[in-house]
């Protein structure tokens, strides 16, 4: 899956709106920043999650980083495929390599997130630091 | 200076080629932070340190017959511990951060990891805690995490010790500590029941418990779980080798003092907790993990593992601040365990038991001296009351040759008459036979 | 190499167990026994010394040669003190005899050891007391943090915040979060030192401390450390002296002197104790004069006539952190040392630890970036970044090293320097030692630049190669099950 209509958080993840529905995954340029991903910590369904709490955790041999939400809402599904196969991660990051989706009654949050070409610069500046 | 090498020429040389002068090395720090010369008393040669720590260390009374436990244990430790233990290669390494150069050291956490696991039939230990009350009390860290609730019960035949310690650390914290009494020497079920609630993470048990009381917590277990509760037990190694297992009983996080597996009692330390769970709570779990791996080329060997999960990478957000275990204790426990092995660990606790039993019917056939729970099965500690104060009996005792024993009005009301008397196997019929005569004599 | 279970023998003894001399034998109730003996291998003794000893030559030690891992001052362990700590009298000692009736006074050489440690620390540190009782650094830090929170809950003042250099060990942070605080982090300045203006910016009356180490990891001494101390007092907030690096001033600064109020120590560090292959270490901690109250119970004090005694009424005390007395046979190995030493040699160990830093410095500074210059106290931190635009890493580095038969410096740390290689000699190095691991610095440092692959696929002289940590996460093997 492409990079369309995706928005991004200053704390890599990304967020795709269909209906009401909002699917989360982690950007590819965190994927790389992390190095070998070895373990994921998800919600299950039903959990209650707020914009810039942490829904989660992702742990690679050298770090262990929170997974913030991008958006209110109600976790309605889990893919917990994507963690009994980590390199997912690499290989489609956007794709089947989702996380978790949202259900929210307030899509317009997403409005304030960055969009693709937003992204990439914010994450040039990531790099120097 | 034997433990400085170089000579004042060779310092001399070594500031003139980078071109400094002694006064140098310090020119950066404020000339009024420097201190003149410290009070302390003069350097003492190497002849004259060990003559004076001999000194010292013949004024602790050491001849005393050992009838002494409390979670601390006079056991026996086969030479060949110490003579592997004391390899310079092990002591004078630290945490193996390049692996490469550490295979002893890791191979032997793993090894160490691998003992525990067998011995307590948990899924997962760790590279060791500081000691049995810390490790406790990040078992019960580890439950307030795994559960997301702040309730922990704590039933009072746990060791004091430890209890008083997990009171200091809580303090600060916003959890619900309960204590319930015990019944009759054992975890009171009715109370914990009571308390056992959906905001309960954990109950916290002992086995044998601080009155050497042998339980077998797997209904608690089962009523803990079904409140979505943890059960964390305490418990004494060399009871394993004949007592049924915390994971036998469906206990969540096991935790204990291995100072009984080959180290000596050294005035409290330096010991070594243990701490086991089950695989879902592996990332909880505080404290170095040793995993398995290979190299490029195929072979085996050993890594730190999980180590995101510590506070080197995740600074405020780790599971615990501890960055160090006790690696050499948690190789002599190794070494000690391979030594007696699976038939020598049996019967080492067989003969605990036996030599308590003993010591059961001879002290309570004095007159007066009584147990003081009805009818319990015991490992090798037990509680009898005594017609009199109890300090004071193991007081008069201490003049006979004996450490008779622990008072426990020390941590319990109404037990001034109350004495825990501990039996290894090091203890002989004969040293049994004469702490019976000595009490009887004092009473 | 096979583990132990692997060379386990049906039948096989590795100790000979007396016999029971009591005629009793209990049959304890079925339900109370495990039902299978647990699987711990049957080996002989020699099996278990031979596997032992095959497993030791796998190690790495100080006695093996030159250990220069920065921030954990691997200095020589002196043999008297393993000696001295396996007498009878001390190891064969039951911790709970001193609180039997009379039990004190059996007890009066150990107590000894443990009431001249404090006095000899606060001499050395310019403390009003210490408590021996912390089990290892981190230990100590957690102790010392939480006397803060209980001396802000005696004065009724409201904190919350301490400040932490973005320099400082891991174990900070997560000691101050744990005992409740939310930890502020302060960045430091160009010169590697803690900001003493963006100190200022971040003060306020919720400040319930600072913890700074001091030299810190760059090995910089900040010469404002006064002033933040002062400041931290200026709204009743507590300076917190991480004794970690103590080795580069000991005999020569004094911590109280520097306006601390809190100080914990690594023994296992700057007093020579061994670190064990991870532990056991000792963190004492010592307080000024308006903090004695809170120290943990029990601590040692001296009584008129001359006799050791250990005091529990201490109501103010934030109570018990250990269940005895902290790592006895730690202490014992430190006093050992510190009897050892006197005045005069404590100021040598400062000046040639700081001495030898200052060498390797100076002689590698050509050949590796240095991000901070200036003088430095016990060691020095490089940064491979000129290495790695020829695909040379740290990590690449360290090996390298290891070929050489060093121990690589401390790695990746601290997290402000990029590509760090921080290198801690300690006072007990030879020039010759320094020369010879200086040479083998700069020999990878040309190859690097000429032959990067030489550099890159070490190590070639150990038993493993580099290892697969993502497997090694990724497919969790971390006990031999039966």
């Amino acid at each position: 899956m492409s990079e369309e209509n995706l928005k991004f958080t200053e704390t890599h993840e990304w967020a795709r709106l269909d209906g009401k529905v909002v699917s989360v995954g982690l950007s590819a340029f965190a994927i790389e920043q992390l190095g070998d991903v070895v373990y994921l910590e998800l919600p299950k369904p039903g959990d209650e999650v707020s914009k810039g709490a942490s829904f989660g955790l992702v742990e690679s041999v050298k770090a262990a980083s929170d997974m913030y939400a991008p958006i209110d809402g109600v976790v309605s599904e889990v893919n917990y495929e994507v963690a009994d196969n980590l390199d997912l991660l690499k290989t489609d990051p956007y794709g089947s390599a989702w996380l978790i989706k949202i259900e929210s009654s307030d899509p317009s949050q997403l409005d304030t997130l960055m969009d693709t070409d937003k992204y990439e610069q914010f994450c040039a500046t990531q790099v120097d630091q | 200076m034997p433990y400085i090498s170089n000579t004042d020429e060779q310092r001399a040389a070594m500031l003139a080629e980078i071109g400094m002068t002694p006064d140098d090395l310090f020119a950066d720090v404020p000339k009024e932070f420097l201190c003149g010369k410290l009070d302390l008393p003069e350097a003492r040669s190497e002849q004259q340190v060990r003559d004076h720590l001999a000194e010292l260390a013949g004024k602790n009374h050491i001849h005393l017959t050992c009838f002494l436990g409390g979670g601390f244990y006079d056991h026996f430790i086969p030479s060949a511990v110490y003579a592997l233990t004391s390899r310079s290669e092990f002591y004078t390494a630290y945490t193996p951060y390049q692996p490469e150069v550490s295979q002893g050291t890791l191979q032997a956490i793993y090894e160490y990891q691998s003992m525990i696991c067998r011995l307590t039939e948990m899924d997962v230990s760790n590279a060791s805690l500081y000691d049995g009350g810390t490790a406790l009390y990040e078992a019960m860290m580890m439950a307030l995490s795994a559960t997301g609730r702040n309730k922990i019960i704590i039933d009072d035949s746990v060791n004091p010790i430890y209890r008083v310690m997990i009171q200091s650390y809580t303090r600060n914290l916003k959890i619900e500590l309960i204590e319930t009494q015990n019944e009759d020497g054992l975890a009171n079920r009715e109370a914990i029941g009571k308390q056992l609630d959906d905001k309960t993470a954990a109950i916290i048990v002992q086995n044998p418990n601080f009155f050497g009381c042998i339980d077998d917590f797997t209904d608690l277990s089962e009523m803990a779980h079904k409140k979505g509760a943890l059960v964390i037990s305490s418990v004494y190694p060399i009871s394993l080798g004949i007592l049924k297992t915390p994971g036998a009983m469906g206990v969540d996080i096991a935790t204990g003092e291995g100072q009984s597996l080959g180290m000596p009692m050294s005035f409290g330390g330096p010991y070594l907790g243990f701490i086991a769970t089950r695989k879902p709570l592996v990332r909880k779990m505080p404290g170095r993990i040793v995993g398995q791996t290979m190299d490029a080329q195929g072979r085996c060997g050993f890594v730190l593992t999980l180590q995101a999960r510590e506070q080197h990478i995740r600074r405020d957000k780790a599971t615990s601040n501890i960055c160090s275990n006790e690696a050499l204790c948690a190789l002599t426990a190794l070494v000690y365990m391979s030594l007696l092995g699976k038939e020598g660990l049996r019967e080492v606790a067989q003969l605990c038991a036996d030599k308590a039993s003993y010591a059961y019917q001879k002290l309570t056939s004095i007159p007066g001296v009584t147990p003081h729970f009805r009818a319990k099965w015991v490992f090798n500690e037990m509680v009898l009351d005594l017609p009199c104060d109890a300090a004071d009996v193991i007081g008069r005792l201490i003049e006979k040759g004996f450490a008779a024993g622990f008072p426990l009005s020390r941590y319990y009301k109404g037990m001034e008459n109350s004495i825990l008397v501990a039996v290894t196997e090091k203890r002989t019929k004969q040293q049994i036979g004469m702490l019976a005569e000595a009490l009887e004599a004092v009473l | 190499m096979k583990l132990v279970f692997e060379k386990s023998v049906p039948g096989r003894r590795g100790l000979t167990i007396s016999k029971s001399d009591v005629s009793t034998s209990i049959n304890l109730k079925a339900d109370l026994l495990r039902d299978k003996p647990a699987e711990l291998p049957e080996l002989s003794e020699l099996d278990v010394v031979r596997h032992f000893t095959e497993l030791s030559r796998r190690n790495f030690g100080v006695d093996t040669n030159f250990y220069p891992l920065g921030s954990c001052t691997m200095k020589y362990n002196p043999k008297v003190a393993e000696r001295i700590a396996a007498y009878p009298g001390f190891a064969h000692l039951h911790p709970l005899i001193p609180q039997l009736r009379i039990g004190g006074i059996l007890t009066q050489g150990a107590l000894q050891v443990l009431y001249e440690t404090d006095l000899l620390l606060r001499e050395i540190c310019g403390m009003a007391g210490f408590t021996m009782q912390p089990m290892a650094g981190a230990h100590g830090e957690l102790t010392g943090i939480m006397m803060m929170a209980a001396y802000h809950k005696d004065r009724g003042n409201k904190k919350t915040t301490v400040l932490i250099p973005d320099s400082a060990h891991g174990t900070n942070p997560a000691s101050a979060a744990i005992a409740g605080y939310v930890v502020k982090a302060v960045p430091s300045d160009d010169n590697g030192l803690m900001d003493l203006a963006k100190v200022k910016k971040m003060l306020n009356d919720e400040v319930a401390g600072v913890m700074l180490t001091c030299p810190n990891t760059l090995g910089l001494f900040n010469p404002h450390v006064r002033e933040i101390c002062d400041l931290i007092h200026s709204v009743d907030g507590l300076a917190y002296y991480d004794g970690a690096n103590l080795n580069a001033i000991v005999g020569k600064v004094r911590p109280g002197d520097l306006g601390f109020d809190i100080v914990h120590l690594n023994l296992h560090k700057t007093f020579a104790t061994p670190h064990g292959g991870g532990g056991p270490g000792a963190g004492p901690v010592g307080v000024v004069e308006k903090l004695v109250d809170f120290l943990p119970v029990s601590i040692v004090v001296k009584r008129e006539d001359g006799t050791y005694a250990l005091e529990y009424k201490r109501p103010k005390s934030i109570g018990y952190i250990a269940p005895f007395y902290g790592n006895f046979g730690i202490i014992l190995r430190a006093y050992v040392y510190m009897l050892m030493q006197g005045d005069e040699g404590l100021k040598r160990i400062a000046e040639n630890a700081v001495l030898n830093a200052n060498y390797i410095k100076e002689k590698l500074k050509p050949h590796y970036d240095l991000p901070h210059p200036q003088t430095c106290k016990h060691e020095c931190v490089f940064s491979a970044t000129r290495q790695a635009a020829k695909g040379v890493h740290g990590i690449d580095i360290a090996k390298a090293i290891i070929d050489a038969g060093f121990h690589p410096p401390t790695m990746y740390f601290p997290m402000i320097v990029k590509e760090a290689l921080m290198i801690e000699p300690t006072e007990c190095e030879s020039k010759e030692t320094l020369d010879a691991f200086i040479e083998t610095m700069i020999d990878i440092a040309k190859r690097a630049q000429t032959d990067p692959e030489s550099v890159t696929d070490c190590p070639k002289t150990t038993p493993v190669g580099r290892l697969d940590e993502t497997k090694a996460a990724r497919e969790l093997n971390i006990a031999s099950l039966a």
